[in-house]
């Protein structure tokens, strides 16, 4: 009932991907820079769907900031400090619990340096 | 009318009175669950046996004369946020059994009031999504028809209040998350001014927009989980330390009076749903009626809040994240060297979307694009924020639809991130801004699904926020 008075108009959802503004090499590098394995089909669609995001980024370069400061926070508050107590140390038991590996009671970690 | 479907208010008159205990309330959630979650799936985690002990120790309280303001009352809490001694997976796999030793510090605060902690909702993956489709626990099924979507990142918390599985719920709002699913599922959901209600123990999204605030089934309930909630928190470097108002008192000032901006900018735009406007209106006239001066306003800057708003969270998103490695909790995948058990572990911890939000993140921060995506996204951010300073010179609260279209069917928008991304167009310029805002309900629309309108304040000024949601709630 009264669907006349639903518009379908979905332009403003509407992308294009046909541009691509990054390439499968670059999604290549971004994955080993934060440490995330992809296989090909991934980083085609990411290749893909990040061009189509940041292709609508460049809305911003329509506004002209020139002598606009930079918000990073919005409360305005300044040099918050705290005591540096110990809090916590009564979950040591529990902590150790949710460690992936434990040797000896302690956390199990890989090794850093490869042996030559 | 069964217990689950109580508000807080009922459920703690009857408690006084004895007309049931916290143990037959907490029951008739979990059967609730049992009987719906099969098909909804709000919840990736129920602690009946644990629920059930804290209600036998709540109706012992009760019974001494002793409640506190939320004692035997059942409550869920989104899996994003930290709850001791029960799994918190964030909906990650990577996070599959992890069981925080500590609660965030507005669920301890709940906790120290009595509430019974029935469980875990599912969610999009720390925090990321609007459909709750990037959950990798399966989606949530919105139940006022479980052929759309429960809208997110919140999805099972507002599922879970609205189909009476639990009393009240406790989400996370970065941009958008309580109030798009809040009004997808027909309830109340608030996101606070950011610095009002303490972030620790929650997982962290995007550190500079990141609040949690209540999901409920009336205005009054959130009033009074906000008086709860809020407050200066030592653990919380960016909450403000001003007392925190009476809310359930402020409610009772009522609406007249007040002056409410109607922004042209989100009536305007491209796409919105026509239903949505004439039931916004609609509830516009309700405001004028009870005595509301009603103003059209203009926000300029509030077509560039997504583009801003996408900019921030990933790059923020791919710091915070980079913390799950696979090395301290969660999952470690088998490999050789150190490299492949990082890169390992979150190829399969990680569902698509939050690698995008990972890769789009490490991208804007990279050396020769950081001016150009995340100074620029944070210069714009001063002019969004800039726009609603100066309309709070003039206009006591703005009044706007929740979201641009009802709730959308299943894999309506997976092929398309950026069309996700555009469905908080009405919801992130406030995260942006870090002001209030909270969805109410507006009714339905001609398919019976809930439409939400959305009430947004100044900065720490959830009260007028409350007393303006109350008036709509009336009528």
């Amino acid at each position: 009932m009264k669907q006349s008075t639903r518009i379908a108009n979905n332009s403003f959802f509407l992308y294009n991907i046909a541009v691509m503004s990054i390439t499968v090499e670059e999604v290549k590098k971004l994955a080993k820079l934060a440490r995330i394995a992809l296989t090909p089909e991934e980083e085609q669609r990411h290749a893909e769907t990040i061009s189509a995001v940041l292709d609508y980024m460049d809305v911003l370069n329509e506004v002209d900031t020139e002598n606009v400061e930079l918000t990073s926070q919005v409360t305005g508050l300044k040099n918050i400090v705290r005591l540096d107590e110990i809090r916590g140390k009564d979950s040591q038991k529990e902590l150790i619990e949710q460690m992936p590996l434990v040797k000896d009671g302690k956390l199990a970690v890989p090794a850093v340096f490869e042996e030559n | 009318m069964n217990l689950n479907e109580l508000t807080i208010r009922e459920a703690k008159d009857g408690l006084n009175k004895k007309d049931f205990t916290s143990v037959e309330l907490t029951a008739a959630c979990l059967d609730r669950i049992k009987k719906r979650d099969g098909e909804i799936n709000a919840f990736i985690t129920v602690c009946e046996d644990l629920a059930m002990k804290e209600a036998v120790r709540a109706d012992e309280t009760i019974e001494r004369g002793e409640a506190w303001p939320l004692t035997g009352i059942p409550f869920a809490v989104k899996d994003a946020i930290c709850t001791a001694g029960v799994r918190s997976t964030g909906a990650s796999k990577i996070l599959d059994n992890y069981v925080p030793p500590f609660d965030a510090t507005v669920i301890k605060k709940i906790r120290e009031q009595g509430a019974v902690l029935l469980g875990k909702n599912n969610c999009d993956a720390f925090g990321h999504g609007a459909s709750n489709e990037n959950s990798m626990y399966g989606p949530v099924r919105n139940p006022r028809n479980t052929k759309k979507v429960a809208g997110g990142s919140s999805g099972g918390s507002a599922a879970a209040v609205a189909d009476n599985m639990c009393i009240f719920a406790v989400a996370e709002d970065t941009g958008g998350s309580i109030r798009q699913p809040a009004s997808f599922c027909g309830v109340v959901g608030m996101r606070p001014s950011y610095g009002r209600n303490s972030r620790f123990g929650i997982m962290p999204m995007a550190s500079s927009l990141d609040t949690v605030g209540p999901i409920a089934k009336s205005v009054d309930d959130v009033a009074f989980l906000m008086e709860i909630m809020a407050g200066n928190d030592k653990l919380d470097a960016t909450t403000i330390s001003d007392a925190v108002p009476n809310y359930v008192e402020e409610l009772k000032k009522g609406a007249k009076g007040l002056k409410i901006g109607v922004p042209k900018e989100y009536f305007e735009l491209e796409g919105i749903d026509d239903e949505i406007k004439e039931l916004i209106y609609k509830k516009i006239d309700v405001l004028e009626k009870a005595g509301c001066k009603i103003k059209q306003v203009s926000l300029p800057y509030t077509k560039y809040a997504i583009a801003v708003y996408y900019i921030i969270v990933p790059s923020e998103d791919s710091s915070n994240l980079a913390r799950l490695d696979g090395i301290r909790y969660g999952l470690r995948a088998d490999a050789n060297n150190l490299f492949d058990i990082y890169a390992n572990s979150r190829a399969d911890g990680f569902p698509e979307e939050v690698k995008r939000r990972i890769l789009i993140g490490t991208y804007a921060l990279s050396s020769g694009y950081y001016d150009a995506y995340y100074k620029k996204a944070q210069k714009v951010r001063t002019l969004i924020k800039n726009d609603f300073d100066e309309i709070f010179k003039k206009v006591d609260a703005l009044i706007t639809p929740t979201s641009p279209f009802p709730p959308f069917d299943f894999g309506e928008k997976t092929d398309n991130p950026l069309a996700l991304y555009l469905a908080d167009i009405m919801v992130s310029p406030a995260a942006v801004a870090g002001i209030p805002a909270m969805s109410v309900s507006a009714g339905e629309n001609y398919s019976g699904l809930p439409i939400g309108a959305q009430i947004i304040g100044p900065r720490f000024r959830e009260d007028l926020v409350l007393r303006i949601g109350k008036e709509l709630e009336k009528n």
